[in-house]
């Protein structure tokens, strides 16, 4: 069954009660989202879900030289980060978006909904 | 007329059973690329065969024999391993269609798949008119005045992302499915504007455009026949296509419905617009939904086409019929063309302070300035008049309706 990543994104840095208008919207929210994943396992779509600490708390890293070079932030620069994924697994786009619509609803942020690649897609990529 | 019959009769199995070849192809496969370059060589095989073998009793049978084969010999070839197997299991595959919803044809499947609310409004169009309409590339890229390679780039996206998203190949449920046509029916709708308005450029193509558009839409409503959306869009569309020839003046100049030629008009298409329109009328007196968008401008062209002259235009039920479409969707544009029926109703002055309302939201719409500019000339404002038609002129993309603008302006005595 095809897998699929759905991404929420977030500011860099939090405001307060993670950019949520207040604490019982921010609660709320999570409560929502916990039921959501609730209901991605009963039915069998749930592969794993989880959120991120902000952008800022990154490092990368660069093992390609002699020694290894770090620094401090995430990879890409952009405005908005990955805060959060669920990885579910759906038989097709349409149940994926379906779901993503839910889990959207849930955590009141728009989520991206990306495929992952297959051993098919990989062979593709190689050629013939 | 001198065309040897072979050519006919591959001409017209191109026109007839392209869309249905790939479509099969594509349920048996799972693969887009497969199922188009194998009903390509099938075409290809019929071009070199009928000549001498003759043409087939059943062509659409064979060319989905010849096409199949051809895409289990690909298979094939591009593996030894797995997909011979699974080749192998598709030879043997001769079960009907599985029921996937409401409706089973793989072409509304097809057309489904092709209109993805997932992928971008241009690959829609563009896929739609490849994989069902049989267009080349060359000439969606020249109707679109896009790049050719620009177009075929968009097609390979679109089917890379159909593949590896897992798009599927299947008519939604019977809930989604309404909201889902909406879609389809967006598409057809833009590739028939698109033949009958085209936003520039040569025409030869567009007109194909408009007729593919009603081919498409004709085929939706053999497939979906009680959905009145689809009927009340295949209307709309016979109605508007049926002025075609009175439309643009021998000297290429657009002729405005006020002052086309109603003789030239095709009846036939009017008789076959009306026909469905009446269909719709008492399928919504019976106690169905109401109408949409589509079927209210059915109905709008079906006021239009009934007035022997422009002067005999109901335009109370014109109005009435623009209420109802506002109420539905209360855009700027809708009430644009509403404030076009108004003028004739209850006179320029009051259309003129509905267009006015609308100014800001629609600048850079020529079609606002047409109007305003028309509006004007009736009130005597001849300066304003004129200002508005430059404005116009600046923003109209047609050629045929820059040279109408601009013979109006012309015509506006000084103030």
């Amino acid at each position: 069954m095809p897998r699929y990543m759905l991404s929420v994104y977030g500011p860099a840095e939090r405001p307060e009660f993670g950019g949520y208008p207040d604490k019982e919207a921010m609660l709320q929210a999570f409560a929502d989202t916990g039921a959501f994943n609730e209901k991605l396992e009963r039915e069998g779509y749930f592969v794993f879900a989880d959120g991120l600490e902000a952008a800022t708390t990154a490092t990368t890293v660069d093992g390609q030289g002699e020694t290894p070079v770090l620094t401090d932030g995430p990879y890409v620069e952009t405005k908005e980060y990955l805060g959060g994924f669920w990885v579910i697994d759906a038989p097709d786009l349409d149940v994926a978006l379906t779901l993503a619509a839910e889990g959207s609803k849930a955590c009141r942020g728009k989520v991206e909904v990306r495929p992952f690649q297959t051993e098919e897609s990989f062979k593709d990529m190689l050629g013939p | 007329m001198t065309e040897a019959p072979y050519d006919e009769a591959l001409a017209r199995a191109h026109h007839d059973e392209w869309g249905r070849v790939v479509a099969g192809l594509a349920r048996r496969f799972g693969d887009l690329d497969v199922a188009e370059e194998a009903a390509a060589e099938a075409f290809a095989t019929a071009a070199e065969r009928w000549p001498v073998d003759g043409v087939p009793p059943n062509p659409g049978g064979w060319l989905t024999t010849t096409a199949t084969r051809r895409a289990i010999d690909r298979l094939r070839r591009e593996s030894k391993r797995d997909v011979k197997h699974q080749a192998a299991h598709m030879l043997l595959d001769d079960s009907p269609p599985e029921p996937t919803g409401p409706v089973e044809d793989d072409r509304l499947r097809l057309m489904f798949t092709c209109c993805h609310p997932a992928l971008a409004m241009e690959a829609r169009t563009a896929l739609t008119l490849r994989l069902l309409g049989g267009l080349t590339v060359a000439e969606i890229a020249h109707a679109f005045l896009v790049p050719e390679t620009t177009l075929a780039q968009r097609i390979t996206r679109a089917k890379a992302k159909i593949k590896a998203a897992h798009i599927p190949y299947a008519v939604p449920s019977a809930g989604d499915v309404r909201e889902r046509l909406a879609g389809v029916l967006a598409v057809l709708y833009l590739v028939f504007n698109e033949g009958y308005l085209a936003s520039g450029g040569t025409h030869a193509v567009r007109i194909d455009l408009s007729d593919e558009a009603i081919r498409l839409c004709r085929l939706l409503r053999t497939l979906v026949p009680d959905d009145g959306e689809v009927t009340g869009l295949l209307a709309l569309m016979l109605l508007t296509d049926a002025r075609r020839a009175a439309r643009v003046s021998r000297s290429g100049e657009l002729v405005t419905l006020e002052e086309q030629d109603r003789g030239v008009w095709d009846r036939r298409l009017i008789e076959e617009g009306h026909a469905l329109v009446r269909e719709r009328l008492s399928a919504v007196a019976a106690g169905g939904p109401a109408p949409g968008r589509y079927q209210l401008l059915a109905a709008i062209n079906a006021v239009h086409t009934a007035a022997p002259a422009a002067r005999d235009t109901d335009w109370s039920q014109v109005v009435a019929l623009y209420d109802r479409l506002v109420a539905l969707d209360p855009s700027p544009i809708v009430r644009l063309n509403r404030a076009v029926a108004l003028a004739e109703l209850d006179g320029p002055h009051v259309a003129l302070a509905e267009v006015d309302r609308l100014a800001e939201a629609l600048d850079g719409y020529h079609a606002l300035h047409v109007t305003r500019a028309d509006l004007l000339r009736r009130l005597g404002r001849s300066a304003a008049a004129r200002a508005s038609y430059d404005r116009a002129i600046e923003l109209a993309a047609n050629p045929a309706e820059r040279t109408y603008l601009e013979r109006r302006r012309d015509q506006l005595t000084g103030e």
